[in-house]
């Protein structure tokens, strides 16, 4: 066991021997709000190969009106934040939620999901579970205010789609978050 | 190879471990060899073996044996004995001096030759001779495409291993694994030692969970190209892709049942995120498996069938459970530490792999389902996703190295371990295949 130790050990020096290393050039990219399109797919031998491009055309700004678009409206606020390894709603989102909650319970067209997310700390498929926890704890808590169930869909991200980039804390807090996205957004 | 002379003489100044170095990366021809492999530590009793470069493979478009004698090196198991200054070189068994091999430390002395048939097919054939005793252990004739080369030298390579450690050679086996290269995503498959990387899924959206189907032929995996997770199965062969879990809510964590029918999934469907059994094909009822409060997620099957290997929090913090698979009690598994997850049965069903957290670091670990030991084999700070070689001899994950996924292995008695190094990407979410007949 003591050799196996000094093995990692050794493994652990190598590190410092690796070549130049290639640096993730994507900076803190905000969720992409595109609408879903049809998967293209393009089998073909050999290799079979399939494309799950998702190149979606940004639909056309709405004009003046839209409350969700209002920034001086809480429903452009969309983020809740969580702590770490828990999904309860904290206070100061419970105002974001009630609005939402109230706005959905009017428009009986109207369809929401909420994405959940987590840091990029742990296994993938665990945090995806963790992701949809506080997705349905943000629901859970609109359904009580009224909003009817059958109109939010509650998903996971896990930790695949981060917001802010890096292994800080600071990091880790931006990404543990539920996300309210509405219909064509 | 600088990196790798550099990782040479540092161990050696440092340890005097011996290290071996990849032949076959050097012989392939470049642009193929998108994963490299580093080696450190070794087994127990190495066979000393010889190999004999074969008869006219000079010129062929893939020499032979640099491909075996990286796959037998590679295992830990082999080292190879030096073959410089014989001449002439034996090809057949009554060419071969066998004191001249016993008096350079082989036990073992592989021969053989690739003959062009004029066709663009070759005549490829090896024996395993027995250096001590003077005979014949194994012998081998192939016709193949040149395509086929290097395959058939790992097709040897898994011959000489099994005749010589009692073991099946996974040599000729594939891997899969992800690669995020900036904003895309690339599922991938390569041979075993990181060579001929095939993309089979390229997308804007992450893709997570790859899981091989029993045959080799199919690979389950969560794409979230439809903003959400969803399930989806996807044939090697064909390329043609199923989603078959594409409910409501989110849907993950594939994994096959031995028959290669059935599909255990996780859903959140009906609440929570609970695992449930689908048909591979998709369409029809998703059956519920488990019913807890809590999270149940990363099923994988026993090999036999009967059990579920599982990760729930149902005890406060994650644990690995395990249940029968036509549904019933489930029993927690592990109890040391707070974060047990990702458990993958070995192919002989005795023990599983996962990961385990140990105050910030995640180690890949092994524990025997009798005994309920554990014994931790790795000690990145962040290592991910453990799958057993269909031998059970070694075990592929995730790591990382200053930042970036890198793919590792490690032997399941944790004393040979290799660290494939993937030019320009971030490579995780890997899994070993079947033993198939490519």
């Amino acid at each position: 066991m003591k050799r196996l130790l000094t093995m990692f050990a050794v493994v652990g020096l190598l590190a410092g021997c690796s070549s130049t290393p290639t640096k993730e050039q994507e900076g803190a990219k905000v969720e992409d709000r595109q609408p879903s399109v049809a998967t293209q797919t393009t089998p073909s031998t050999p290799p079979p190969r399939t494309d799950a491009g998702t190149s979606g055309v940004q639909p056309p700004s709405t004009l003046g009106g839209d409350p969700l678009k209002d920034p001086s409206n809480i429903l452009s606020r969309r983020s809740v934040f969580f702590d770490y390894d828990s999904n309860a709603v904290k206070e100061e989102f419970k105002p974001l939620v009630t609005a939402h909650a109230n706005y959905i319970s009017k428009s009986a067209q109207q369809r929401m999901t909420i994405q959940g997310n987590t840091d990029e700390r742990g296994s993938r498929e665990y945090n995806l579970a963790l992701g949809q926890r506080r997705a349905d704890a943000v629901k859970q808590m609109m359904t009580l205010l009224g909003a009817p169930s059958a109109q939010i869909e509650t998903v996971s991200f896990g930790e695949e789609k981060p917001r802010a980039q890096g292994n800080t804390e600071q990091a880790y807090a931006e990404n543990r978050r539920a996300d309210i996205v509405y219909q064509g957004e | 190879m600088n990196t790798y002379a550099c990782y040479r003489s540092l161990l050696q100044r440092l340890f005097g471990f011996v290290i071996f170095a990849a032949a076959a990366l050097t012989a392939a021809p470049p642009g193929h060899a998108a994963l490299t492999i580093d080696i450190v530590g070794a087994g127990a009793n190495q066979i000393p073996i010889a190999i004999a470069p074969f008869r006219s493979e000079e010129g062929i478009p893939q020499p032979l044996t640099p491909v075996i004698g990286a796959d037998l090196t590679r295992s830990g198991l082999f080292k190879t004995v030096d073959t410089g200054g014989i001449v002439p070189m034996p090809s057949e068994p009554e060419q071969v001096n066998y004191a001249q091999w016993k008096t350079r430390g082989a036990e073992a002395l592989v021969i053989g030759s690739a003959t062009p048939l004029g066709d663009g097919r070759f005549d490829v054939r090896f024996r395993l001779m027995d250096v001590t005793k003077g005979t014949q252990l194994a012998g081998f004739q192939y016709t193949v495409a040149a395509a086929q080369l290097r395959l058939t030298a790992h097709k040897i390579a898994d011959a000489i291993y099994e005749k010589l450690t009692g073991d099946k050679g996974v040599f000729a086996t594939r891997i899969t694994y992800v690669v995020k290269r900036g904003a895309r995503y690339e599922l991938q498959v390569a041979d075993a030692d990181g060579f001929g990387p095939q993309t089979v899924l390229g997308s804007n959206e992450p893709i997570i969970s790859p899981s091989w189907s029993p045959d080799g032929t199919r690979i389950a995996y969560v794409s979230f190209e439809r903003r959400k997770p969803v399930v989806y199965v996807q044939s090697l062969t064909t390329g043609r892709r199923t989603a078959v879990a594409n409910f409501s809510g989110s849907n993950s964590a594939p994994a096959w049942s031995p028959d290669g029918r059935r599909l255990a999934v996780v859903l959140s469907k009906d609440g929570g995120s609970q695992m449930f059994v689908i048909s591979a094909e998709g369409g029809g009822q998703a059956q519920r498996l488990s019913t807890s409060a809590g999270i149940d997620t990363e099923p994988n099957w026993s090999p036999d069938g009967q059990w579920i290997l599982f990760t729930s929090d149902r005890g406060g913090s994650p644990q690995i459970y395990r249940m029968p698979s036509s549904g019933g009690q489930a029993q927690r598994m592990t109890f040391e530490g707070t974060y047990n997850v990702s458990p993958r049965h070995s192919p002989d069903g005795k023990s599983f792999t996962f990961v385990q957290r140990s105050g910030t670091r995640f180690s890949v670990a092994v524990q025997d389902f009798a005994s309920r030991q554990v014994q931790v084999l790795t000690d990145g700070a962040v290592d991910e996703s453990p799958s057993y070689a269909p031998n059970g001899r070694m075990i592929l994950y995730a790591s990382e190295t200053r930042g970036r996924g890198i793919l590792a292995a490690v032997s399941s008695d944790g004393r040979v371990k290799q660290r494939f190094t993937e030019t320009g990407g971030d490579v995780r979410e890997p899994a070993w295949g079947p033993l198939t007949n490519r």
